[in-house]
C-alpha cells in the first residue's frame, strides 16, 4: 500500500540511476577503465555514459537559481544539496529511498534526493523546501502543517511538506484515501500523521481558493 | 489554604493556559529552516565515520589503519578498540576517522584491515531454554500467599505465554555531533535530549582519554533535535571520538551515525517475555498473580519490568531471568519498562476476563482500586473511553461470530506514569523596550517545550504568546534537566512561572509610584499593568517597561521551589478497534481512543499531539517493529528503514484523543505527558486482535505470520 514513490525515480532523460551508476562504477574499476567527464556527453543516449571517478563540474538549477559546483559522480543530489550548497531542508534519514525525508521536486515530480545522483539532476528544474516558502511567508502547505500541528521533532516535516505540495499539484481535490495513498512514501517517527492528514486536506482547500481567486 | 504567590492562576483567571496554540517553532520546522545538528556545516568541516564490528562477538587479533591514513583527504584516524579487545555486538565501534568528505571517509573505512577471532554469541532470547549461561536469575518477589490463593476452588485461573520483542528508537535524525575546537574551547552541536548535562559528560570522558579540557570551556548547542525517545542523554563513544578527531585534525568534524549503525547500536527497548498465571474470583475480583519473565537489553541483560502492572494483585509471585545477548545495548525507550509491563499484564488480564465471560471494561473498572489511589481516575477514564468508541454497541465477547474472513474486535489497556518536573532554572528578562526573553538550557524534542514556556511566561506577564522570545538549546544558559521520563513540562513550566512572577514583581515595583498604587496591588493583564479592580489606573506594557529607563529587569526561577506547581502520577486508558484478515493475517486499525490525564495542561494542542504521536508510535510497535536478529551470523537482518518497518500515514485508522481536565485534574498542577500514552497501544491492540479472532497472538509485534499461526492453533477461523 505504501511507498509508491519509487517508480517516479525514473528520470525523463539521461541514462543514470544511482543503482546503474554503482554497477557501472564497480565494472569500471575492475576493468581499469576510466573515462573523462566529456565521455558522458558523447555517450549515445541508449547506453549509460561514464564519468569520473574524479569530481565533475555541473550546474544545478535549484529554486530558480543556477548553482555551479564540482561533484564526484557518485555524489547524490541530497549530499550535493546538503554538504556542498548548505541547502539543508531536505534531510538524510534512511539514505535508500524509503522514508521520504529528502523529498525534492524535479521537473514537477517528487523524488527522493538520496536516490538521484547530482550529475543526473543537471538540466532538470529542482525545487526544494527552501524554494516553496519562508518562515515569514509560509507556503499554504506549510501554514496548514503549522495550523494542524503536523510536526513534532520536525525532521520528517520538510520532506512531507514538499511531498504534499507535489501531491496537491496533481490532486487538487484529494479524498482522505488518496492522501493516505499519495503520501505513503513519507515516514514519521514521532507520529504526526493525524495532523498531516488534516493539513493536506486544508491546504487543498486553501490552494483551490487561491487558484480560483486568481 | 493561602494562595502562594507563584501558584497557577485559578481556572477563571487563566487567559492562555490550557488553550490551543500553534507551536511557536512550527514555521521554522515547516519551512525547512530549523537547523538540526545534522545540518550544521561550519567552514572547513570534515566528515567522521566509524569502522564497526561485523561480528556479534569477536576478539581483535590484528588491526592496520595505515592504508586509510595514507588516503588523500583523510585527516585523522583514532583507534577505539585495539588488538586484544573484544567486540560485543555487531556495530561495536573499532576505529573512528575524519576526512574531507563523506565519500573519502567511506573509502578510508574500506582500507582499514582488521582481523578477528570470532567468538560464540547469542542474539536470540525468546527461547529461555536455549539461553544457557547467558540467562541469570534476576530477582522476583512474593506478596500475600499466591499458592493458597490459586488453590482456592472458587477462583478462575488463566494461564498463558506473552511477550514483546526488542525494538529500536529509530530516531529520524541519527545520533551524532559536530565538534569544533577554538584554542582550549570546545563547541559541540549535539543531537541530544540533555543540553545542560552534556558538557560535563563530554569533559569527563575526554579527560579519561587524556585530552586536557575544562568543563567550563565546553559548550553544547542543540536548537532542534530530530527525535530522541530516550536514546540521546549522553555524548556516547562517537561523541567523544568526534571531539578527539576534531582536535587532532585542527578542523571541525561532523559525525552522524549511518542508519544501519543507528538501528544496530544506538538504542533498543529491551524485550520481555513471560509465562503468566492469574486468578480472579468468579465475580471478577483479582486475587492472584504468578509470573516468570525474561528478556534482554543487550550485553547487560535487563531487569524485570513492573509486574503485575498498574493493579497490585493481593497475592502475587514474580521471578525474572535476565539474558545477556550480543546485541546493541538497551537505552531508555519512551516510558522505560512500561509498554512491556502493559503488554504482559493487560493481555494476561484480558484473557482472564474472557475466561470469566466478563466485559473487560467492567472487569477493569471492578479492579481499578488495586491501582492504589487512582481507582476513581481509571473508572472515569474507562467510562469516557468506552463512550468515545461506542463500546456498548460495538463490543462482543471473544471471537467475532459474523461470517466472512474479516473479523473485528476491540481491546482495552490501562497505564500509569510518574512525570514529576525535573530541576530547572529559567532566567526571565524584561527589557526597557518591552521585549521579553526566557532563557534556559532546556531542549524541545518536538514535545512543544518552547511553546509551553512561552505560554507560561505570557500568561504570567499578561502578554500574548508572540511577545515572548524563548531561548533554549545552549548549555551556557541556566541549567535545566534532561528531557526524559516526562519530566520537562513540570520542570520548565515551574521555573518559568517562578522567574516570570519575580520579574513581573520587579516591574511592578518600578511602575507602582507613577500609578500611585502599591506594587502588590498591581496586576498584569491584556498587555497592561493596572491596579487590581481599578482599570482606570493602568499603563500599557510598553509604557510600563519604559519606566525601567535603561535598566533591564531579570529574575531566575527555579524548580523545585516555593509553592507546589506540579505533581506526579497519572492514569490513562486506551481502546483499540481492529479488523483482522484471517486469510492473510493482516491487522488493520479501525480506530483508537486515548483518554489521558496529566494534571494542568499548559498548551492543549501540543499536548494532544503528544498523545496522537504516542498512539501512532504504539501502533507501529504493536504491528510492525522488531529487531530481527539472526543467530547464525549474529546480525540484525532489518538494519535499514525498508525492513525495519514504521507505520505510514495509511496505517493509523481514526484516532481520538481526550484529555481529562477540570476539577480533580487541574489542581494537581503540571505533570509530564510524553511517556504515558505510548504505554498501552501494544496491549490494547493485542487484546482487540484476541477479541476479533478468538485466540491470543502471544507476542508483539502482531505480524501476519504470528496471527496465522495463532489461528491455526485455534480461534474462530
Amino acid at each position: 500500500m505504501r511507498r509508491k514513490k519509487r517508480d517516479s525515480q525514473e528520470l525523463p532523460r539521461g541514462g543514470f540511476s544511482r543503482r546503474d551508476f554503482l554497477k557501472g562504477a564497480s565494472m569500471a574499476v575492475s576493468t581499469g577503465l576510466l573515462a573523462a567527464p566529456e565521455a558522458a556527453a558523447a555517450a549515445p543516449e541508449s547506453s549509460p555514459g561514464v564519468v569520473g571517478p574524479g569530481a565533475v563540474p555541473i550546474t544545478l538549477q535549484i529554486n530558480g537559481k543556477a548553482h555551479s559546483l564540482k561533484v564526484e559522480p557518485r555524489v547524490t543530489l541530497l549530499d550535493a544539496l546538503r554538504n556542498q550548497l548548505d541547502i539543508t531542508g531536505a534531510k538524510k534519514v534512511c539514505d535508500r529511498g524509503v522514508c521520504g525525508a529528502c523529498t525534492v521536486i524535479l521537473d514537477g515530480r517528487p523524488v527522493y534526493a538520496c536516490n538521484v545522483l547530482a550529475i543526473e539532476a543537471e538540466g532538470h528544474r529542482i525545487e526544494t523546501i527552501e524554494g516553496l516558502g519562508t518562515e515569514s511567508h509560509l507556503h499554504p502547505v506549510m501554514a496548514a502543517f503549522v495550523e494542524h500541528d503536523a510536526q513534532q521533532c520536525g525532521f520528517c516535516t520538510p520532506g512531507f511538506v514538499v511531498a504534499c505540495k507535489a501531491f496537491l499539484d496533481k490532486h487538487p481535490n484529494p479524498t482522505r484515501e488518496e492522501v493516505e495513498h499519495g503520501l505513503g512514501g513519507n515516514l514519521c517517527r514521532c507520529g504526526t500523521y493525524a495532523g498531516v492528514r488534516e493539513a493536506v486536506l486544508e491546504a487543498a482547500q486553501t490552494l483551490k481558493g487561491g487558484r480560483a481567486n486568481g | 489554604m493561602d494562595k502562594c504567590k507563584y501558584d497557577w492562576p485559578a481556572a477563571g483567571e487563566r487567559s492562555l493556559i490550557g488553550k490551543r496554540f500553534k507551536r511557536i517553532d512550527g514555521p521554522a520546522k515547516a519551512s525547512g529552516r530549523a537547523k538540526y545538528t545534522y545540518d550544521m556545516n561550519p567552514p572547513g568541516l570534515l566528515t567522521g565515520k566509524i569502522y564497526r564490528s561485523p561480528y556479534a562477538h569477536a576478539k581483535i587479533t590484528a588491526l592496520d589503519t595505515s592504508e586509510a591514513e595514507k588516503l588523500p583527504g583523510v585527516k585523522s584516524v583514532q583507534v577505539i578498540l585495539g588488538v586484544g579487545k573484544e567486540t560485543n555486538w555487531v556495530g561495536d565501534e573499532i576505529v573512528a576517522l575524519a576526512a574531507e568528505s563523506e565519500d573519502i571517509a567511506e573509502d578510508a573505512l574500506r582500507k582499514i584491515k582488521v582481523e578477528f577471532e570470532v567468538l560464540p554469541h547469542l542474539v536470540l532470547e525468546e527461547n529461555l531454554d536455549q539461553a544457557g549461561d547467558h540467562a541469570k536469575a534476576a530477582g522476583g518477589k512474593t506478596a500475600g500467599d499466591p499458592v493458597k490463593a490459586f488453590a482456592d476452588p472458587d477462583v478462575v485461573v488463566s494461564e498463558g505465554y506473552y511477550g514483546i520483542a526488542a525494538i529500536t528508537h529509530c530516531c529520524l535524525e541519527s545520533h551524532g555531533n559536530v565538534a569544533q575546537w577554538t584554542g582550549e574551547k570546545l563547541l559541540t552541536y549535539s543531537s541530544t535530549q540533555n543540553v545542560s548535562g552534556l558538557p560535563g559528560q563530554i569533559g569527563q570522558s575526554l579527560r579519561e582519554q587524556k585530552v586536557d579540557v575544562a568543563d567550563k570551556n565546553i559548550e553544547t548547542i542543540c536548537n532542534y533535535v530530530g527525535g530522541g525517545f530516550g536514546s540521546k542523554f549522553g555524548p556516547d563513544e562517537w561523541g567523544i571520538h568526534v571531539a578527539q578527531l576534531a582536535k587532532a585534525a585542527g578542523k571541525p568534524v561532523k559525525l552522524m551515525l549511518d542508519r544501519n549503525m543507528e538501528l544496530e547500536a544506538a538504542g533498543a527497548r529491551p524485550s520481555a517475555f513471560a509465562q503468566i498465571k492469574v486468578a480472579a474470583k468468579k465475580d471478577g475480583n483479582l486475587v492472584a498473580w504468578d509470573s516468570h519473565s525474561w528478556g534482554t537489553g543487550g550485553p547487560a541483560g535487563t531487569g524485570m519490568v513492573p509486574l503485575p502492572y498498574v493493579l497490585a494483585i493481593p497475592n502475587s509471585s514474580t521471578q525474572h531471568s535476565s539474558i545477556s545477548t550480543n546485541t546493541g545495548p538497551a537505552r531508555a525507550w519512551r516510558a522505560p519498562d512500561h509498554p512491556q509491563a502493559a503488554a504482559l499484564t493487560m493481555c494476561a488480564l484480558e484473557d482472564l476476563a474472557a475466561k470469566l465471560n466478563m466485559d473487560p471494561i467492567e472487569f477493569f473498572s471492578k479492579n481499578a482500586d488495586l491501582s492504589g489511589g487512582r481507582g476513581k481516575v481509571y473508572r472515569e477514564e474507562l467510562q469516557k473511553a468506552a463512550e468515545l468508541i461506542d463500546w456498548k454497541k460495538n463490543w462482543h465477547p471473544r471471537g467475532d461470530k459474523t461470517s466472512g474472513h474479516i473479523k473485528r474486535g476491540m481491546g482495552v489497556s490501562l497505564h500509569t506514569w510518574g512525570g514529576r518536573g525535573h530541576n530547572s532554572m529559567c532566567m526571565v528578562t524584561i527589557h526597557p523596550d518591552g521585549s521579553v526573553e526566557t532563557t534556559l538550557g532546556s531542549q524541545d524534542l518536538g514535545t512543544g517545550t518552547r511553546t509551553a514556556i512561552a505560554v507560561v511566561a505570557a500568561e504570567t506577564l499578561g502578554l500574548p504568546v508572540e511577545a515572548i522570545t524563548v531561548n533554549i538549546g545552549d548549555s551556557k544558559f541556566p541549567a535545566s534537566g534532561a528531557s526524559g521520563g516526562s519530566t520537562t513540562i513540570g520542570g520548565v513550566s515551574a521555573s518559568t512561572r517562578r522567574g516570570a512572577v519575580d520579574a513581573r514583581d520587579l516591574l511592578f515595583a518600578a511602575v507602582a509610584p507613577s500609578l500611585g498604587v502599591p506594587p502588590d496591588q498591581l496586576v498584569a493583564v491584556d498587555g497592561h499593568i493596572q491596579a487590581k479592580g481599578d482599570a482606570s489606573k493602568k499603563v500599557t506594557w510598553k509604557e510600563a517597561c519604559a519606566k525601567l529607563q535603561t535598566k533591564t529587569v531579570q529574575a531566575t526561577g527555579k524548580n523545585p521551589g516555593q509553592c507546589a506547581l506540579g505533581s506526579s502520577g497519572v492514569g490513562g486508558v486506551q481502546i483499540a478497534d481492529v479488523s483482522v484478515d484471517t486469510e492473510t493475517g493482516l491487522v488493520k486499525i479501525n480506530k483508537m481512543v486515548a483518554v489521558q490525564d496529566c494534571g494542568l495542561i499548559i498548551s492543549m494542542k501540543t499536548a494532544e499531539s503528544q498523545v496522537y504521536g504516542a498512539l501512532i508510535m504504539g501502533i507501529t510497535y504493536a504491528l510492525f517493529e522488531e529487531k530481527i536478529m539472526d543467530q547464525i551470523t549474529g546480525r540484525m537482518l532489518n538494519n535499514n528503514m525498508e525492513f525495519y518497518k514504521l507505520a505510514g500515514i495509511g496505517d493509523i485508522g481514526e484516532l481520538v484523543v481526550h484529555m481529562m481536565t477540570g476539577p480533580g485534574y487541574d489542581e494537581r498542577g503540571t505533570i509530564g505527558l510524553g511517556e504515558p500514552p505510548v504505554v498501552s497501544p501494544g496491549a490494547a491492540i493485542s487484546n482487540a486482535v484476541a477479541n476479533a479472532i478468538g485466540v491470543r497472538v502471544p507476542t508483539i509485534p502482531l505480524t501476519p505470520d504470528k496471527v496465522l499461526a495463532a489461528l491455526a492453533k485455534g480461534g474462530i477461523a
